[in-house]
């Protein structure tokens, strides 16, 4: 049985086709192939959220998974970043929470937050 | 007084684009910023789906404005956070703006030439003549989008969203994954306004209904938002009869559309283009107004920020010509006019004297078709034509015509030739 699928690797959202055997079709790059097999087998998202921060100019860190996670973990991700409570200074890149959920992915602020 | 070449008024991407350039072109720079830090919008956009274009790779707002704040703070532009300008006023062909911060209360500077890259403003209810009551809890969606991401406060627990351009989309995502129930989203039209991808991963990914071609038709509440109704429309966007559904939530979040924000101009006037709500512009990013420049989401709403950036860059580039005096005055004039499946097209006129430099016409398509061929026209002649594949309402397209192709003597037009 054939698949229809949104690539959403990139904005462009090409309408991909994937057939019992993994043969992707539609797609305007490369990228959307392993992106269609990696949905039919164990499909993931990164994750964007915020943690608490007691800077002068934010209430909140902005940070996102190192890596892809796999979709089921979302809010398991979301309750890990509940517990976080920082104080500046925060560079762009640094790791909040190493192997969140057992991901192996790491959570990192997206920002640099100074003071 | 202070005396600048360029005076930027905004430092979101726009801004911080256009004034790190102008800098690195010799041209002694301000930047006002009415937030206490730079990168505008992107600030709260915390997402993935920025710098595709620019940078070649997929980063999140934040990092995209760290991008260009770090670009910006090792240049020698003078930057001025936590100040807002106020109004401008011209004499003698330069420009004084008024602005005012907490350091220095309320001060005046000078400057040849002024880049508006103030970015825009949301459609509110008012602007929708949304109907039914306006108790406590119905937001814009970027107003949401702030609270959460930058000030860290929820706006509720149960949520309904009207309008599905991105930012509608995004929200409904974020309010999930921080435990809202979100009960759906409306759109008047039948198709999306947002990138399928973000409807894939916001609405998709979380079972959240999207009803197109419905509408809010009642909200309810005293002092607090106790629920919704919304109903189906028809193709002339009227109301069907025995088609409302009811909903119970303490939010509603309108995603309805950004203004291009220029309400900051004090005596300084310039033509407007109805279709943009943004300024008539010619191929440098003029305004009507002699050295009064714009770009950004201060000129029309942008989808992608990579476009904003690279659209601020060309404004820079062609403001610093003007303050070196290179670009010639605008004695003749070539009108840009667009046909019927174009929605519109910047710049709306060319200075004929300006044609020997290549022209970037930025435009949207008012359909959407699998195919198409962009025809640059004058005299009824065809003297260029651009094909793209996906062409969508939603996606910018830009179609740059280099030097010497556009003659002086007559109007311009384009045309979209579309097949689906
Ligand atoms: C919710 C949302 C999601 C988006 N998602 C994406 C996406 O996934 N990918 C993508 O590429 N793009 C996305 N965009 C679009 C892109 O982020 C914006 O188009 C871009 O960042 C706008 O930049 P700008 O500089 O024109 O405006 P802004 O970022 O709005 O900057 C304008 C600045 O001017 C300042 N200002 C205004 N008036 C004054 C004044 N009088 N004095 C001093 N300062 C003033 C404001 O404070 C602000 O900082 C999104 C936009 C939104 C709103
Ligand atoms: S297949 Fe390539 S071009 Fe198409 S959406 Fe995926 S990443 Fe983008």
């Amino acid at each position: 049985m054939k698949k229809e699928l949104i690539c959403i690797v990139c904005p462009v959202g090409c309408h991909l086709t994937v057939d019992e055997a993994l043969n992707v079709s539609g797609n305007r790059c490369k990228r959307g192939i392993p992106y269609a097999k990696k949905e039919m087998t164990n499909p993931e998202r990164q994750i964007t959220s915020t943690v608490r921060i007691h800077s002068e100019v934010f209430n909140r860190l902005s940070v996102k998974t190192s890596a892809p996670i796999p979709k089921a973990k979302r809010f398991d991700i979301m309750r890990a970043l509940d517990e976080i409570d920082l104080t500046p200074p925060v560079e762009t890149g640094d790791v909040i929470i190493e192997n969140v959920a057992g991901t192996d992915a790491d959570i990192v602020a997206s920002r640099r937050i100074e003071k | 007084m202070k005396h600048f070449d360029i005076a930027v008024i905004g430092g979101g991407a726009g801004g911080l684009a256009a004034a790190e350039k102008a800098d690195r072109l010799g041209m002694d720079v301000v930047l006002l910023e009415r937030e206490p830090f730079l990168g505008g919008i992107l600030n709260q956009c915390i997402h993935h789906g920025f710098g595709l274009h620019h940078y070649k790779e997929e980063l999140t707002g934040p990092e995209y404005a760290m991008r260009a704040i770090d670009d910006i703070e090792r240049s020698g532009v003078t930057i001025k956070t936590d100040t807002t300008a106020l109004d401008y006023k011209k004499l003698g062909g330069r420009f004084t703006i008024r602005y005012t911060n907490a350091e220095e209360g309320e001060r005046t500077i000078e400057a040849n030439a002024v880049i508006l890259t103030s970015g825009s403003y949301e459609r509110t209810a008012g602007g929708i003549r949304l109907p039914g009551e306006r108790p406590k809890g119905v937001h814009t969606a970027g107003k949401a989008q702030r609270y959460l991401n930058i000030e860290g406060y929820m706006v509720g627990r149960k949520v309904f969203i009207l309008g599905s351009g991105d930012i509608g989309l995004i929200m409904a995502r974020r309010l999930t994954l921080e435990g809202a129930e979100v009960k759906g989203v409306a759109e008047i039209k039948p198709h999306p306004g947002g990138l399928t991808r973000n409807v894939v991963q916001c609405l998709h990914d979380f079972d959240i209904p999207l009803y197109l071609s419905h509408t809010v038709t009642d909200v309810r509440g005293d002092e607090n938002l106790e629920g919704i109704t919304i109903a189906e429309v028809d193709d002339a966007m009227q109301v069907k009869e025995a088609t409302e559904k009811h909903f119970e939530v303490d939010t509603l979040l309108l995603s309805v559309g950004l203004i291009p924000d220029i309400a900051t101009l004090g005596d300084v006037h310039y033509a407007i283009d109805p279709r943009t709500n943004g300024a008539i512009v010619d191929q440098t990013y003029q305004t009507t107004q002699d050295g009064l420049f714009a770009a950004g989401n201060a000129l029309h709403i942008h989808d992608l920020v990579d476009f904003v950036t690279e659209e601020s860059l060309r404004a820079a580039l062609q403001a610093a010509a003007y303050v070196k005096g290179e670009v010639p005055p605008r004695e003749k004039q070539v009108d840009v006019v667009t046909g019927e499946t174009i929605s519109y097209a910047l710049p709306q006129r060319l200075n004929g004297d300006y044609l020997d430099k290549s022209v970037t016409f930025s435009l949207r398509s008012r359909h959407a078709y699998e195919k198409g061929t962009f025809l640059i026209k004058q005299r009824g002649e065809t003297i260029e034509r651009f094909k793209r594949r996906f062409i969508n309402p939603a996606e910018m397209e830009h179609l740059v015509v280099e030097g010497g192709r556009i003659a002086r003597g007559s109007g311009v037009e384009i045309i979209l030739e579309g097949s689906s």
